[in-house]
């Protein structure tokens, strides 16, 4: 995916959605993470999965926690002061496809080691993105980039 | 407990207190000006005219020197910021924002903003890991200070008051 495509600096989203999509998806990662093993674990993950995919390759239009902030929370709270760009939300879901994803194919394949490890660090990127607003992926974005690209 | 497992339990709460424990941290470190240790501010030159500033050897000022071909834009005239920037980076904005402000309000400042996937080989020369990463340089274009993260607003005038 080249970062133009999914750069628009035009496009802008209240800072609290992807705060409080980042919220649910700790939820959602924490519990599948303590029944890893069972079949609950395995059907958060694959929803979790979908959830960033459509973040990541649709549109944060289409990711269905930043839909139920728009409909649900976002009426009911004080109107939005403080706008970001969508790329670093979208950035974001791309890593947390990528580790959601690698979970899924560890349970699939009966490696749930690598299960447990991958849903562990997007537990803790999502825990740190809506506590405290950090987007570890994005952070790592330009370490990865110096070191794999000429 | 039914279905938790105890191996489960206890990956989540470790998980939490350490990324609790680094995002404090963080919070607590981000944005801070680190002066560069090894800088030399430009020497009071007037009582002792043997000493031309400009042609001072690449090594006696210390910190790394830019120059406007290596930026791509004019150095400023007292002073510059230097803001490296990418397109996934939330702060970048804010920053960019806190920085075009104070280069307005201290005459002879220049802000200029780097794309850091553009210039990969000044990432490595400069060591950049992450966006921002803020570099004030004096007159000459030598590094003084650096600051990786959203630099206070505070600490960026501190900064340049002490070269301009």
């Amino acid at each position: 995916m080249s970062s133009s495509a999914i750069c628009d600096p035009q496009v802008e989203v209240d800072v609290r959605g992807p705060r409080f999509a980042a919220g649910i998806t700790v939820v959602v990662l924490a519990v599948s993470l303590l029944t890893m093993g069972t079949a609950v674990a395995a059907v958060l993950l694959a929803i979790q999965t979908i959830v960033f995919g459509l973040g990541a390759f649709v549109g944060l239009k289409a990711q269905p926690y930043g839909i139920i902030f728009r409909k649900v929370v976002q009426p009911r709270i004080a109107p939005a002061s403080e706008f970001e760009a969508i790329a670093p939300p979208r950035f974001a879901a791309l890593v947390g496809f990528i580790f959601t994803a690698v979970a899924l194919i560890g349970l699939a394949t009966g490696v749930t080691a690598i299960a447990y490890v991958a849903v562990a660090f997007a537990l803790a990127a999502a825990f740190l993105n809506s506590a405290f607003g950090f987007c570890l992926g994005c952070e790592m974005f330009l370490l990865g980039k110096r070191t794999f690209s000429r | 407990m039914g279905i938790v497992t105890m191996l489960g339990l206890v990956l989540v709460v470790s998980v939490l207190v350490v990324a609790t424990a680094f995002g404090l941290w963080r919070k607590k470190a981000d944005g801070q000006m680190k002066s560069i240790a090894k800088y030399a501010p430009i020497p009071v030159a007037d009582d002792d005219p043997e000493v031309d500033v400009v042609t001072a050897s690449a090594g006696e000022h210390g910190g790394e020197r830019l120059t406007a071909q290596m930026l791509g834009s004019a150095l400023g005239e007292r002073a510059t910021i230097v803001q490296f920037s990418t397109a996934f980076c939330q702060p970048c904005r804010a920053t960019r924002r806190i920085l075009e402000e104070v280069a307005t309000m201290i005459e002879g400042t220049n802000h200029v903003e780097i794309d850091a996937e553009a210039h990969l080989d000044l990432v490595r020369q400069l060591d950049i890991r992450r966006t921002p990463t803020v570099l004030v340089l004096d007159s000459r274009g030598i590094i003084t200070k650096k600051a990786v993260g959203l630099p206070r607003k505070a600490d960026v005038i501190a900064a340049l008051g002490e070269v301009v």
